[in-house]
Parts: C-alpha cells; structure tokens; sequence
C-alpha cells in the first residue's frame, strides 16, 4: 500500500532507484519523497509500482562563483540546505516543506513565501535532463525543446521523467531571516496588508483562524520576512535543528472542530495584539511544519487532503470572503489555514499560482468529503480560480477541465511526448482518462 | 587522517565518504564501476568543496588486484591511516537455496574475498605503522536465523576474522572495527519492505566514523540494534527454531 502526505492509501509499492537512467527505461512513475497530499505520486491500478528517486542524490557540479548547480533528481531541499545554506546560498524558490526533491520541485512547479517577487521554482530552472516515453533522453531548456520544457515545469511528472535538474542557488547576505509577525483582525483587512507588505518584504505568508465568524471571519497572522544583514544576523550559524516525530497514527476524533477551534483561539491570543519582530531560524521561518515529523498521522486512519486554490482578486475581496462564508459554512474546521497573496504566472504551462489570493486548509476524510470537494471547486470555477494538483485526491475531470483553460494546449505538448499516456499516475487517470 | 573506502559510490560507503569529504579529510575511492566513481567524486567535490585525492577500480570478484589497488592508493595518499570496506553483497536465502552459484557468488566475495582484501589492508597498515581498518560486517552474523542463513554465515566469519584481528594487532597500532548494521535503506536492501528499527545511511555514517575516530571495535548502527540483538542472542534454540526472524 501507498499513499500520498494525505494518507489516503492505495494499492502499490515503490522501488527505491540508485540509477535512474536504468530505472527509468520501464517505470510508468517518479516518486520523490512522496510530499505531494493526494495521487499524484501514486501509480495506476494496472503497474502499480512507481520508481523511488531519493537514493539518486549526487550532484553532478556546484560553481561556487555563480552558484550554478545541477543535480540528479532525488536531491532533497533538505539536504541542499543542509550543505549550502550556511555558507549563504540558498534556493531562489522554497516550499513550505524540504521534505521535497528537485524531481518533486520541478513536477509540481513549487511556490513559496516569495511568489510575489520570484514566481515559481520551475521559472528559475536553467535545464532539465529527463527520460521521455520513446526511451530517449532529452535535455530540454529554453533554447532545446523548449515546449516539453515548460510542459514539464509543473506538469506532474507526466511529459516524461525528470532526471537531472540545473538551475542557480542565490547568494544570501546571512543564513538567519529578520521577521515580523503582526495580528490581523479579518479577512479584508488581512488581504490589504498581504497587498502592502507584499512591496516591502521579499518573503510574506499568512495564518488563519478560518473558524471564526462574522466581524473576526479571516482573522489570522501575517508573517513577513527577510534575509538578516550582516548586523543584525547573530554571529554563529543557525544550529542544525532537532525535531520531533508523532509516534502514532491519532484516533480519528483527536482533532475534532472543537479542539480545532480552541487551539485556533489560543495560537491567535497568544501572538498578542503588538507586532513582534526580530531574528528567527531560517528553517523555523520556512518550514515550521518540519519540526514534527510525520505530522500527517494526526488526522487519523482515514488520512486527509489539503484543499489549495487560487482566487482572482475583484478589487473588494469579496470573491475570498464568499469562500470563507462557504468554508465556514461546509464546517472545514481546519488548525492549518495559509492564505497567500499570488504574483504573475510563470513559464510553467499548466502551473498551479495565477495572480490573487492562495488559500489552503487541511480537510479530514470523512463521509460526504466528496460534496465537500466538489462544491469548493464549483466556487472556484465560478470565481475563475484554480486548484493545486499536488494537493488534489478528490477534484472531478469534469471540474479540472472547467477551471484550466490551458489545457488543451498542454494536453497536446503531452500527447506529443508521451502519446499513449505511458508515463501516467493515479491522478493522471483520474483527471486525464488515462488508462487505469 | 586520510580514508581508503572500498564501496564508496553506494549506500552507507557513500554516506560515509560525504562525511568524511565534509571535514576536510583526504580521501581514496575504491568501486568497480568506472563512471559511477567519477559520478560520486565530482558529487563529493561539489558537496564539501574539498578535492577528492584519488580512484581506483577495485571490484571484490577480482582478489588478485587487491595488492595493486592498495598500493595505488597508499602512493597518491603517502601512507594509509584508514581502510574501509562497505561493499559486499546481498541474495535472498530462497534464491540461494535453489542456485548453488548464488551461493558460492556470496560466500566468495561476503567472506572469503573481503578477507584477503583485509588481509592485505592490514599488511599495509601495519607497514606504515598501524591505523585503522573499518569493515562492514551484520548483525545478521551474530546468530543463525531462517531467514539469512548464509548470508549470515559469512558475516559470522567476517565478525570473528575482525575480532581477532584486533586482539591481535591493537597493540602494535591498528585498530580493527567491525560495523554491524541491523537494517539500513539503502540500494542493497531497497526491494525488501523495512523492518521496525530500520536506519538511514546519515545517521549509521555519523556514528561508525565516531567509532573509527574513537576506536571502539564494535559499533551497531543504527544503536538500537545492539539491544536487539543482545536480546536474540540470549534466546534459545527452541524459540530461535519457532520463531521466522
């Protein structure tokens, strides 16, 4: 059995692969460290095993004078920071995890705390060498196959098999961030100051209580951040972090609505009403998640799905108030709640972020999960947003198909490349009709 | 203090020679696959920013270029100070059981090959005035189970060969270690399904260089399985015979 980060599992291994030139030739999947919440890192029913990148982790060069660096695919974000971030480098684009590969960045076309300014990983990437359903390799870029490039960039691993990836580490001035983290009463006054600390802070998200109601409805934290100068930055480097794992999996009534509820109410009370700034770890700033391994086993045995959609913004956010109305109304008591504000579209041809507001919440499995699903999606048709694939267990093809218009056209990029679907996931024949 | 580590290009010997690139010190890589050693030194020159100073082929079938090996690398080292040896083999106990050339496969390179590969390691070491010799053996040569039957077997040789060894030889300088690691995911054990207590190869790199830095001449990695396997050494026969482990 198999699951993604949600939990929800399946039929299927995987096979861990030292040598991906030679694992790739038959696998129908890449998984990488299986971070993405739903199927997209699951197999089809019919080969239900997908090829485990993790163990290809070399990396191939590193010029320490420009910061260009090119790796095979199974490299974590982890194990990159770990090696580079104290000597001040530092990816241009970071999840909100480092459980992740550059295989799994480049698939899902990651966005972090810098949409705003930077875009996506996929728009930082210089090269990618991967394995395509004929059996060649290719290295594509925007001078060579620039189609299937962008194709690739968050195409879910579904143009071809992503084997090596080149992009540019960043210099930073130090390896601790400066933030600043201020309460916010309710979801306007939140979206206008995402809008005002998006022109002054590279790196901005925000935490919501999405279970309060009425005049305090999106009330939350606004977290903003930056690298440290030099004198501000404490002298030593930030130590190497311990973290904790939860040793088992919660029963499923652990994290009810009102437990939820109150945990809510007290992370919101005890930030108090005062801006708080000052030196944090970088790695407490960007993953506050991965202090707690496997932090996915409190939702219980029925596992969960994050739900991340993107609205477009109207000018009154009242598309975003309308979704909360309607989140607080399907009773999606959820203690993560993210909102973030978008920045353009980046080259990726089929990638998640589009300009507005970014929501997503953690929604338990349980009966009627699927109305639930669908009549978020349907708000999300409507308003003219979209959904994230490395989030998504439940979405219907028909919806998927209503809310990217751009899939035709990559529909095409990937017939071209992978034309009988050889190369498909448990997602992919779920939303794309490829053979189960 | 300069390494020489035979199965550096996989597993726990790469982990370990990560380690060890990562703080500076010398390093010699021994595989049997030409690119795979270039692949991992151009790896470990990115990661540490430290050259690697050599390479070799060396492939555990082929015991008579064991002296030659060795004296390439004592030559572009200037002396060997530590030795390692992370290779070795793994075939499921049915699939041995069936072939007897599997078998035979197994026992050769796991036992009688790693040995006089040490063998002469040691003759070297001694040579340049002792030093340190790390061998990867198993906890699954510390007692016969169902399941590694010959696997096991040679380990069990190995472990004592290393034992003695270094009974022997710690008085004139070399140190001998023996690593036994429970389970590890690694590319040897990536089609079988992890046990309780299985380790990553990072953490069992940290603590077999701290053993070789501190010359313990036995290390479980990862460290619970030293209480494991105390408690099945203390089991009896009849339980052992009951029981599939």
């Amino acid at each position: 059995m198999l699951s993604g980060w949600g939990r929800i599992f399946r039929p299927g291994h995987s096979v861990y692969a030292h040598d991906l030139e030679k694992a790739s030739r038959q696998a129908v999947l890449f998984r990488g460290l299986g971070r993405s919440y739903g199927d997209s890192a699951l197999p089809p029913a019919s080969e239900p095993v997908v090829v485990a990148t993790p163990l290809a982790d070399k990396i191939r060069f590193f010029e320490r004078e420009t910061g260009l660096i090119r790796a095979e695919a199974g490299l974590s974000l982890h194990e990159l920071n770990r090696l580079f971030l104290r000597q001040g480098w530092f990816v241009p684009v970071s999840p909100g995890t480092q459980f992740v590969t550059l295989g799994g960045m480049v698939a899902a076309d990651v966005h972090g705390k810098n949409h705003h300014v930077d875009g996506c990983f996929g728009d930082h990437v210089e090269s990618i060498k991967m394995r395509v359903a004929d059996g060649r390799i290719i290295e594509c870029s925007m001078d060579h196959e620039t189609e299937l490039f962008l194709a690739t960039i968050g195409g879910m691993g579904l143009t071809g098999h992503v084997l090596e990836v080149e992009f540019r580490l960043r210099r930073v001035p130090t390896p601790w961030i400066w933030q600043e983290t201020r309460r916010i009463g309710g979801i306007e006054s939140f979206i206008g100051a995402l809008k005002v600390a998006a022109g002054k802070w590279p790196f901005t998200v925000g935490w919501i209580d999405c279970l309060s109601r009425h005049r305090a409805m999106g009330r939350g934290i606004l977290m903003c951040g930056r690298w440290a100068t030099a004198d501000e930055a404490p002298a030593n480097p930030p130590p190497f972090l311990r973290s904790i794992a939860v040793p088992f999996v919660f029963p499923q009534i652990a994290l009810n609505y009102w437990v939820v509820r109150l945990l809510n109410m007290v992370y919101y009370r005890v930030h108090g009403s005062r801006s708080k700034q000052g030196i944090v770890h970088p790695e407490k700033f960007f993953y506050p998640l991965d202090m707690v391994l496997e932090w996915n086993r409190i939702y219980g045995h029925r596992g969960f799905t994050q739900y991340q959609c993107v609205l477009p913004e109207n000018g009154d956010c009242s598309i975003t108030r309308n979704f909360f109305d309607l989140l607080t109304r399907l009773g999606c008591a959820s203690f993560l709640c993210v909102i973030k504000d978008c920045g353009p579209e980046g080259r990726g041809m089929i990638s998640f972020p589009m300009p507005g507001i970014s929501v997503a919440l953690d929604i338990p499995v349980r009966p009627g999960i699927q109305v639930t699903i669908d009549t978020l999606n349907k708000f999300v048709i409507s308003a003219g947003g979209r959904i994230y694939l490395s989030k998504d267990s439940f979405m219907r093809p028909e919806h998927f198909r209503a809310m990217e218009p751009r899939l035709d056209s990559w529909m095409a990029v990937r017939q071209k490349w992978n034309p009988e679907g050889k190369i498909r996931s448990a997602q992919s024949v779920r939303l794309l009709g490829d053979l189960p | 203090m300069n390494f020489t580590i035979l199965g550096a290009t996989q597993g726990m010997g790469q982990a370990l020679a990560r380690l060890i690139s990562s703080r500076g010190d010398a390093l010699f890589l021994l595989g049997n696959d030409r690119q795979e050693l270039e692949s991992c030194a151009r790896d470990l020159e990115a990661r540490s920013g430290y050259p690697v100073a050599g390479m070799a082929l060396c492939d555990l079938r082929q015991p008579k270029e064991f002296p030659l090996v060795l004296d390439e690398a004592r030559s572009k080292l200037g002396r060997l100070d530590s030795v390692v040896v992370t290779a070795g083999i793994f075939h499921a106990q049915e699939a041995m059981e069936k072939e007897s050339n599997l078998a035979r496969d197994l026992l050769t390179i796991d036992f009688t090959n790693t040995i006089l590969f040490c063998e002469e390691a040691r003759k070297r070491l001694l040579e340049d005035g002792g030093g340190t010799l790390c061998v990867f053996s198993s906890v699954a040569g510390d007692r016969g189970r169902k399941p590694v039957i010959l696997y096991g077997a040679a380990k069990a040789g190995l472990s004592n060969y290393l034992e003695g060894l270094d009974h022997k030889f710690r008085s004139r300088g070399l140190v001998t270690i023996c690593v036994k690691p429970g389970f590890v995911k690694t590319g040897m054990t990536a089609g079988l399904k992890p046990p309780p207590f299985a380790g990553e190869p990072e953490p069992v790199a940290r603590m077999v260089l701290s053993a070789i830095d501190s010359g313990k001449p036995q290390v479980y990695v990862p460290g619970v399985w030293r209480w494991v396997m105390f408690v099945i050494r203390l089991l009896p026969r009849f339980v052992m015979r009951r029981i599939g482990f």
